[in-house]
């Protein structure tokens, strides 16, 4: 399958064109650590927030992989179950806070200014001291692993009284960590929001947002509306902790129901954080490689944000066991059934993109193919979930498991792959290495199937959540799984290797790196992007649509 | 880019970032508001099987002797405190209107004195408003010495509302320690008799 690459302009013809972008004269950054330390710049933000999300992508995946080691068969034979549970735990709450988010906060820094044409993010300082918060926040969570009594083991939902009563002492760092790490999110859904409102180009009106932008946005709304319900309910679980007071502690006159109302209040718009800006990515790549207009431009921007409405009034289906009235679980059921209709608006936009369209397979097509596929095979064991009777079978079970490993992994993080193999070219001016940015996909999709496809079937016969040991007649699924789990994780390497050898050389990319229907300002910009673009705002010519 | 859009520029994202802090101090408040919101709801609805904590006055004129509810108690310790709690009898079987009594004995098995207290739960949570409860040990709290017993009553009733589908009710009541009064009385710290409840 040999990729086509647009017609490339001479060596000569790109530094020609990266030397113009240089036409201010700049003082020299500070050298050495302080130059990072100090950065206000967005893209050497943008970089730092993708670097970090890798290394939390990692660390996180090495705990799956001991949770993975555990069950590959029954029987304890590794670790014992106090540790199991930190592993289960520890591995969610670094792959939601620390890999999935600031990797589409770094994709925001990198690409909103170069996208709406602005010489940086609107609040430049505040930016610097977001990121700097993450590796704090994650140090501290980190180390709970090695204090007395272990780290947070209660599960990435830390439902109370299990994260109150019952909880290791270290859990007073816990929380401290998830209200740095929340900080950091607020202030860069506030710096992005302050940018997109207030920094486009002249001529650019809402409508002619690329739809990253657009999702990030409407991301960052979610943000500041959840955010502080999530500080809210940690504020009140310390209080719990440390101050005698009872918000979720019956023997008091509390109800750890209600910490249940409290976080999946935050925690379903939480689920489309992570997913709006994939969506916008895929709306950048399909038809770039399809060679065609993407269908529905406008559809896709109400749909985005009907889904944001929504998720604020489905947060009850991740409860339908707690004994609700039957009137409540009928409503959670049939609003969660109704977010289907707007993300089946965005599929169906997908795929009449392709229809017709002079289709080629980079990678970054690769990954955007497999997300459009793979992702709606999440929302349909959504779908299977959002049935309040069903539910009551399926729920904490490893049917839940496969259903939001589905949407997550080929569904989130094949979405940061694929923007990654997308704007390369952008960040580095060289294309990635073709061949092991293939061999990386068709690993990527072998394994990532192995692993979570057997978990629906272990779910539905009745295989319980959280466990580190489980009943005979699992075995075998367990065993595929486990065996996916450790491709899937070894083929990450290879996207390092792909972006270290990206970084180093490779073929060079033009401006225009990926041909006319990529043609956001971005790809106006030389490739690899100046430190400094668009100091004077470009004027913005709308395509013919 | 000139001197005034550039003015222009800074003060919208000064407006941006004052009306998103607004917000953020509203949805933090928000959560706060959510738990006596809360509260209201279940109780209001009796959704969650709270019911009043105050005594209620009982209807005792017209007794529905159409139909028959199965009333069911079940007592519960919670969190490992060194009490017993033991009602007389598992169920009793009653019309709606009709008033019952049913004594509950608390017993304190261990050596100290301490504070404990029983949350009720009604199942299902339709029922929950219709059981009318004029005096239960449940709207205070309880002192009891080391090793002492004792005997105190529910008298309740459901009212002739309660939904024709509903044929058996289950009480629960959960004992509780209450820590902050014992560890004061631990400490040798003098507490008014019957406490704050
Ligand atoms: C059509 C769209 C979707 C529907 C109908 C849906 C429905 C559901 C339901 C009903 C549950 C609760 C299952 C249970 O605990 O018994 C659930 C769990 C979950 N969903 Fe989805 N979902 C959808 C899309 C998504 C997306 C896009 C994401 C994230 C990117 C996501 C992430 C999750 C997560 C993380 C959980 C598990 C939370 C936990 O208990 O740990 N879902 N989903
Ligand atoms: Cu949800």
């Amino acid at each position: 399958m040999a990729p086509k690459v647009p017609p490339q302009p001479t060596l000569e013809q790109s530094t020609a064109a990266a030397e113009a972008g240089h036409g201010h004269a700049h003082e020299a950054p500070p050298k050495g650590i302080m130059r990072w330390l100090l950065t206000t710049n967005h893209k050497e933000i943008g970089t730092m927030y993708l670097i970090f999300s890798l290394i939390m992508f990692f660390i996180g995946g090495i705990f799956a992989l001991v949770v993975r080691l555990e069950l590959f068969q029954p029987g304890m034979q590794f670790v014992n179950p106090e540790f199991f549970n930190q592993m289960t735990t520890m591995h969610g709450l670094i792959m939601v806070f620390a890999a999935v988010m600031p990797a589409f906060t770094g994709l925001a820094n990198w690409m909103i200014p170069l996208q709406i044409g602005a010489p940086d993010m609107a609040l430049p300082r505040l930016n610097n001291f977001s990121f700097w918060l993450l590796p704090v926040a994650f140090g501290l969570l980190l180390s709970t692993l090695f204090m007395p009594g272990g780290g947070p083991n209660f599960g990435w939902t830390f439902y109370a009284p299990l994260s109150t009563t019952y909880a290791p002492p270290s859990t007073t760092f816990f929380i401290l960590s998830l209200h740095i790490a929340g900080i950091s999110s607020i202030l860069g859904a506030i710096n992005i929001i302050a940018t997109i409102l207030n920094m486009r180009a002249p001529g650019m009106r809402m409508m002619d947002m690329p739809l990253f932008v657009w999702t990030w946005l409407i991301t960052s709304f979610l943000l500041i509306a959840v955010m502080p319900v999530l500080a809210g309910v940690i504020t009140m679980m310390l209080m719990d902790i440390n101050f005698g007071t009872s918000f979720f502690n019956a023997a008091g006159g509390g109800d750890p129901v209600l910490f249940q109302h409290l976080f999946w209040f935050f925690g379903h718009p939480e689920v489309y954080i992570m997913i709006l800006p994939a969506f916008g990515i895929v709306s950048a790549i399909i038809p770039a490689f399809a060679r065609k207009r993407l269908f529905g431009y406008a559809s896709m921007v109400y749909a985005t944000g009907a889904i944001a409405v929504l998720s604020f009034l489905v947060w009850g289906h991740h409860m339908f066991v707690v004994g609700m009235p039957l009137a409540a679980q009928l409503f959670f059921m049939y609003a969660t059934m109704l977010i289907a209709v707007p993300t089946g608006v965005k599929i169906f936009n997908w795929v009449t993109t392709l229809f017709r369209g002079s289709i080629s397979f980079e990678p970054p097509m690769l990954f955007a193919l497999a997300f459009v596929v793979l992702f709606t095979i999440g929302g349909f064991s959504g779908l299977m979930l959002a049935i309040a009777p069903a539910d009551f079978q399926y729920h904490d079970t490893y049917f839940v498991v496969a259903h939001f490993h589905y949407v997550l992994v080929p569904g989130a993080i094949f979405s940061i792959i694929a923007a990654v193999y997308f704007w390369l070219p952008k960040w580095t001016g060289h294309y990635p290495n073709v061949r092991l940015a293939q061999w990386h996909f068709w690993l990527s999709v072998i394994s990532v199937n192995l692993t979570f496809f057997p978990m629906h079937f272990s779910g539905l016969a009745g295989m319980p959540r959280r466990i580190p040991d489980y009943a005979l007649q699992f075995a075998d699924f367990n065993m595929v799984s486990s065996i996916g789990a450790f491709m899937f994780g070894f083929s990450q390497l290879l996207f390092v290797a792909v972006i270290v050898m990206c970084v180093r050389g490779g073929q060079k990319a033009p401006a225009a790196a990926w041909g006319e229907f990529a043609d956001d300002l971005e790809w106006s910009v030389p490739s690899p992007a100046p430190l400094h673009t668009f100091e004077t705002p470009p004027t913005f010519k709308r395509p013919a649509h | 880019m000139s001197q005034d859009d550039n003015e222009v520029r800074q003060a919208g994202v000064r407006r941006t970032v004052w009306r998103s802090v607004a917000a953020l101090v509203g949805m933090f408040a928000f959560a706060w508001a959510l738990v006596p919101l809360y509260d209201v709801f279940c109780r209001v609805t009796g959704i969650n099987g709270q019911v009043d904590t105050t005594a209620q006055a009982l209807v005792h004129d017209d007794v529905d002797e159409s139909r028959m509810v199965t009333v069911q108690f079940i007592t519960r310790n919670g969190s490992g405190l060194p009490w017993r709690l033991d009602v007389e009898t598992r169920q009793v079987r009653l019309h709606p209107g009709q008033t019952s009594e049913v004594n509950f004995t608390f017993s304190n098995q261990s050596r100290s004195e301490n504070w404990a207290r029983a949350v009720p739960s009604v199942t299902p949570n339709t029922a929950t408003r219709h059981v009318r409860k004029s005096s239960c040990f449940c709207f205070e709290e309880q002192l009891l010495q080391a090793g002492e017993r004792v005997e105190m009553p529910l008298v309740f009733q459901l009212d002739r509302d309660l939904p024709p589908e509903v044929t058996t009710v289950t009480l629960v009541y959960t004992l509780y320690p209450v820590e902050g009064k014992t560890q004061k009385l631990q400490a040798g710290v003098k507490l008014d008799e019957g406490g704050e409840a």
